[in-house]
């Protein structure tokens, strides 16, 4: 039987023609869903002179990319991106929408989740299928402080939305060998009949791009004050990441909340995690446990961050932190008996 | 200017235990509050109607109880405060939440005078959405500006806010009627006077039920009128991770070289001196 929704579509936000990671992390993910229940996966692409997200769109996954490109599309504004967003799901009928869930995403999610209307879950970190033939979205979300997973459905109203986490789903390498059809889907829209006018955008100077660091060196309230930072940011650079921090320390001002992971901060999946001084309670956690490496160091054997870590040394950071520094600056070690097994 | 302010009543989340054998709230004992972000909504109304005059009215959707937080709001300077309340309004997701509050948003106009902003929180601290504000505006065909962190000016029908956003702040301006949802950043709420908190505690609420609302279509209020339902909740399970102690930086810098990490980070060796 043909079904009347069809497909997985996933919004591809951007700046300045600039995607935003969690873009293609959803793709990936919409395509391992697809997987499961023999669907296609279509991304949205709305912007001015955005065509090469298209392509891009495509080699991260896409079987299908939807392209809006129009002047007024240029920045995101709520109503041209979600008439030309409800456009398109009218017309394709998507059994699934899939949205991050940053704050243009969740703005334009709550707009055409009321639109359509249909169900909307906020903020997913697990997203599954059941299988043929109920194809139902199972989209899962901590709830209460993290204290709770909760999985939501919609179970009468098509398409199913959700709005996802950065961070926490697996983009695909990019392929260039992979093929899709681009389809300019027309719109048309005055600038005079939009009301909201972005005026000016100003770049935080000091950009941490916590969410694609391959390497994050985190200080927490053990670090002792804006000082410490200093020293992990020397770590960072050696290793070619960024400094990351625990709600504490931007809350004590010694750091901006542009570095901050955790529940109210950034979630973050780099190769390698640092935890200098963190003592590990779940609202920071929650944050970090998707790296691949943790190490933690901490004086306190007991911390809890220790739980979730593959390194742990107890000790005092002012010690280990600089000896550090120096061991890297010295090279790679001649291999001896000690260490650890290989993760 | 007609401010009209929509409040919820959440449990403080900081207080909230689970039981880890049922995966279920434990409720006892954990206060009610106003829901941090809203109070601030509530703060930057109240010094919007002190720089443009106007009035303040404050909506809230939740059980009897839930007149706690529009006292609190009338002891800090609101003008009205009206509580939405029914059996048949419980149990609503985003969609049916948003649906009421912009019904109620609508009698409010019709009762104080029409309504030129409309603030909310960014989100709740309980269901963490961020959806309903998007969902009251849609419906009342307002403009909407989220994350607002400053209200910059409101120049005759214009207004105009600082966004932040993940990457950096954006200026936006709009035409009223619009609904902006606030940071906490936006301001310092004040504290209540003397006089106001006597005025909140003797303050009793304006109470909507269903009926209050003739033409309020019942199959999108409440649990019925809700897409979206919880099949399960369950305690998440902390990782469990076989941790391996080193106990100096030497001997973990010699461990991190022995898994994938230099190959999948590109480290080369020093060269030896």
């Amino acid at each position: 039987m043909e079904l009347e929704y069809q497909g997985i579509m996933v919004w591809v936000e951007q700046r300045d023609g600039i995607a935003k990671p969690v873009s293609w992390q959803l793709i990936g993910q919409a395509r391992r869903l697809a997987e499961k229940i023999g669907a296609e996966v279509f991304a949205l692409v709305q912007g001015h002179q955005v065509e090469h997200l298209a392509q891009e769109a495509i080699y991260y996954g896409a079987d299908r990319a939807y392209l809006v490109d129009h002047p007024v599309l240029k920045d995101y504004r709520t109503q041209p991106y979600s008439v030309s967003t409800l456009e398109v799901i009218r017309q394709v009928k998507p059994e699934i929408v899939l949205i991050g869930a940053t704050y243009q995403g969740r703005d334009l999610a709550g707009a055409i989740a009321t639109h359509l209307p249909t169900g909307l879950t906020a903020d997913t970190t697990m997203l599954d299928v059941e299988p043929n033939p109920s194809r139902l979205l199972l989209a899962s979300r901590p709830a209460f402080s993290e204290k709770l997973m909760a999985t939501i459905l919609c179970k009468k109203y098509k398409p199913q939305m959700a709005t996802a986490r950065p961070g926490i789903f697996e983009a695909l390498p990019r392929d260039e060998s992979r093929t899709g059809q681009i389809l300019r889907v027309p719109f048309d829209m005055k600038e005079e009949e939009i009301a909201t006018k972005v005026l000016q955008f100003y770049q935080d100077e000091e950009r941490v791009n916590l969410e694609d660091a391959q390497v994050i060196v985190a200080g927490g309230r053990g670090i002792g004050g804006p000082e410490g930072f200093a020293v992990l940011k020397e770590l960072a650079d050696l290793l070619g990441g960024v400094v990351g921090a625990s709600r504490p320390c931007v809350e004590q001002g010694w750091i901006k909340n542009t570095h901050q992971v955790g529940q109210t901060g950034k979630t973050v999946r780099p190769k390698l995690y640092i935890a200098v001084g963190i003592s590990g309670a779940v609202q920071h956690t929650i944050g970090m446990t998707g790296s691949d490496v943790i190490v933690a160091i901490n004086k306190d054997p007991n911390a809890p961050i220790f739980n979730v870590a593959h390194y742990g040394i107890v000790g005092d950071w002012q010690q280990v932190v600089p000896e550090l520094i120096r061991v890297i600056k010295a090279g790679k070690p001649a291999v001896a008996g000690a260490g650890g097994a290989a993760k | 200017m007609h401010i009209v302010v929509c409040v919820k009543q959440v449990p403080d989340s900081r207080e909230i235990r689970i039981d880890a054998k049922t995966g279920t709230l434990i409720r006892e004992g954990v206060p009610s509050i106003m829901n941090p972000y809203d109070l601030h909504g509530v703060e930057a109304a109240l010094e919007l109607r002190e720089k443009y005059g106007g009035r303040v009215t404050v909506i809230t959707m939740g059980p009897p109880m839930a007149e706690k937080v529009l006292k609190q709001a009338i002891s800090l300077g609101a003008d009205d405060a009206v509580l939405v309340t029914d059996r048949r309004f419980g149990g609503a997701d985003t969609l049916a939440t948003a649906y009421t509050l912009s019904e109620a948003i609508k009698k409010a106009a019709a009762t104080w005078g029409p309504v030129d902003l409309v603030i909310a929180g960014k989100q709740t601290i309980d269901g963490d959405t961020g959806q309903v504000g998007p969902g009251i505006a849609c419906r009342l065909g307002l403009e909407q500006l989220t994350y607002v962190e400053r209200i910059v000016a409101v120049e005759g029908r214009r207004i105009r806010v600082e966004r932040h956003l993940e990457d950096g702040l954006e200026v936006v301006e709009t035409n009223l009627p619009a609904l902006v949802t606030v940071l906490q950043e936006m301001n310092t709420v004040r504290r209540a006077s003397l006089p106001g908190m006597l005025a909140g505690a003797r303050y009793k609420p304006i109470v909507w039920t269903v009926q209050d609302f003739p033409d309020i279509d019942v199959s999108k209020i409440g649990l019925k009128g809700s897409p979206t339902i919880v099949a399960r909740s369950w305690v998440p399970e902390v990782r469990k991770v076989n941790t391996t102690y080193v106990d100096s930086a030497a001997a973990l810098w010699e461990a991190l070289w022995k898994t994938d990490l230099p190959e999948r980070l590109g480290w080369t060796a020093a060269e030896g001196e």
